[in-house]
């Protein structure tokens, strides 16, 4: 997460490594199984996962970045990259001031997070409803 | 903001759409320590969730706990969190004091009887009530007296968990944590020196979500965050369990980022969230910095015999005795000191893993 700011913490770290990557694309590629298998979606909180300093941005870059970028602005910004994996998205949630609150890996078609919400579209509708008044 | 309004109704209020309401819950799950899979009861629970009224008592303490909850809440999802809890007393950060203070302390009990929440920050002086007192109040009085209503107390910091640095040797005004002195409510420790800012909110918003108390430790500590030890999900294991260990401060060792253990690290017997939270916005944290932990999130840290000094003083060669160390995993480490031995083996059998049946049960231990 250390990306968000521009301080470095780390001190004697150079060639650190807690080997948490590669399960992680394990894990990931199974899910990617059960999505095939029985459209069944994953989640992981890339908070809950130590990572040694620049772990995190190697992880990111092995999965690089594939044809769709989204930028939610919704209680700040929201990052949404499909990876080079089709199916394998990155979630990236920020604070109004640019800093990560939360990050996720989701495998799934897309992140119900870019959908509309029934909710808001009947928001919408009302809004542009009066407008026509 | 009308006290009696969901927080759901809060956020429409204030313009805020489902969408963004959805990627706060995400986040809340996270900053919670919960599997993502709970998004959707996270979501279904803050719809319901009512803000709660906070009662929060600051005794013998140096405002460092203050300090870090109010770094950690203004510009995030914690932020809109504490918008949603009716702080009604805290005497640091309430513009009023004196009787007025006091006065809004006795009327938020009174409206909120049985269903506040108290939170304590520092440790209570016993020795001779002159030591703190607050508008003529002493603080055990003042904890006594305020705990009668309380649905529940959290005590936030390693002073009102277990006594913290006051209660150190020799303990000049017979310091003691919250649970010396109450025993018939639930109490959650959230310890540490200070404790990680996002395990304060953490906590709050566990309470303000489900309404209930998160699953605890045997001392009294939340499982999520408070369920392994910084040792076992720190990123320079690989180099414990290979038995290269910085010596000193500029060695080799340290330059390449050897595991701190001879430098005294405490890290095998201290339980806390540092390793994956980290600090200043995920940053780092102190082992990544270079720096022994302390342990500041167990009892008696002050007196666990030298920060500087490795936890067991091996006759023979170190990394001979850590091989085999390794090979007990997180039991490895001996206790800080003898006093609290037996407390902490209690606590080392109670880190079974977490589920979500465990975070939703609020039977308190
Ligand atoms: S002893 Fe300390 S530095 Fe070494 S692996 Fe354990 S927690 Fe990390
Ligand atoms: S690394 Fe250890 S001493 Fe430092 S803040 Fe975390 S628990 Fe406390």
């Amino acid at each position: 997460m250390g990306s968000a700011t521009p301080v470095d913490g780390d001190c004697g770290s150079g060639a650190v490594r807690t080997g948490n990557v590669l399960p992680l694309l394990h894990e990931i590629r199974h899910a990617l199984q059960r999505w095939l298998d029985a459209g069944e979606p994953a989640m992981i909180d890339l908070r809950s996962i130590p990572m040694a300093p620049g772990e995190e941005d190697e992880l990111v870059s092995l999965l690089g970045e594939g044809e769709v970028h989204a930028r939610l602005s919704a209680l700040g910004p929201s990052d949404i990259y499909e990876t080079r994996f089709p199916g394998v998205w990155l979630v990236t949630h920020y604070n109004d001031n640019e800093e990560i609150m939360s990050r996720f890996i989701e495998v799934i078609d897309m992140p119900s997070i870019l959908k509309s919400q029934t909710e808001d579209i009947r928001d919408g509708q009302e809004r542009l409803a009066a407008q026509l008044r | 903001m009308a006290k009696h309004k969901s927080l759901l109704e809060t956020l429409q209020h204030q313009g805020i759409s489902r969408r963004s309401f959805l990627k706060f819950c995400a986040s809340t799950a996270s900053l919670m320590a919960l599997p993502p899979a709970m998004i959707p009861a996270v979501a279904s629970a803050l719809e319901q969730a009512r803000r709660p009224s906070v009662i929060w008592l600051s005794f013998q303490e140096c405002t460092g706990c203050t300090e870090s909850l109010t770094r950690s809440h203004s510009p995030t999802v914690e932020g809109l969190i504490f918008d949603a809890i009716s702080l009604d007393y805290h005497h640091t950060l309430q513009a009023a004091s004196g009787h007025a203070a006091e006065a809004a302390r006795t009327a938020a009990m009174e409206e909120n009887y049985g269903n506040y929440l108290v939170v304590v920050d520092g440790s209570i002086p016993t020795a001779n009530p002159g030591y703190s007192t607050i508008a003529g109040i002493s603080n055990r009085d003042m904890l006594l007296e305020t705990a009668t209503g309380a649905a529940a107390i959290i005590s936030v910091g390693s002073c009102a968990a277990f006594g913290g640095i006051p209660h150190a040797k020799p303990n000049p005004t017979g310091a003691v944590a919250v649970s010396d002195l109450i025993t018939d409510k639930p109490i959650i420790n959230v310890s540490g020196c200070p404790p990680i800012p996002v395990v304060i909110s953490g906590v709050l918003t566990h309470f303000l979500t489900f309404g209930t108390i998160p699953a605890l430790d045997a001392l009294g500590r939340p499982k999520a965050f408070f369920g392994q030890s910084i040792h076992d999900r720190c990123y320079r294991r690989p180099f414990y369990d290979k038995g290269l260990f910085a010596e000193s401060f500029d060695d080799e060792g340290a330059k390449k980022g050897w595991c701190l253990y001879k430098l005294g690290c405490k890290g095998p017997t201290t339980f806390n969230a540092c390793a994956t939270a980290k600090w200043n916005s995920g940053t780092s944290f102190p082992i990544q910095s270079g720096h022994p932990c302390l342990g500041c999130s167990e009892p008696d840290f002050w007196d666990g015999g030298g920060f500087y000094k490795p936890l067991s003083t091996p006759t023979e060669d170190i990394a001979a005795t850590l091989v085999y160390g390794a090979a007990a995993g997180a039991a490895a480490g001996v206790a800080l000191g003898t006093l609290n031995h037996a407390r902490k083996t209690r606590a080392q059998q109670a880190h079974a893993p977490v589920t979500v049946d465990d975070l939703e049960k609020g039977d308190g231990q």
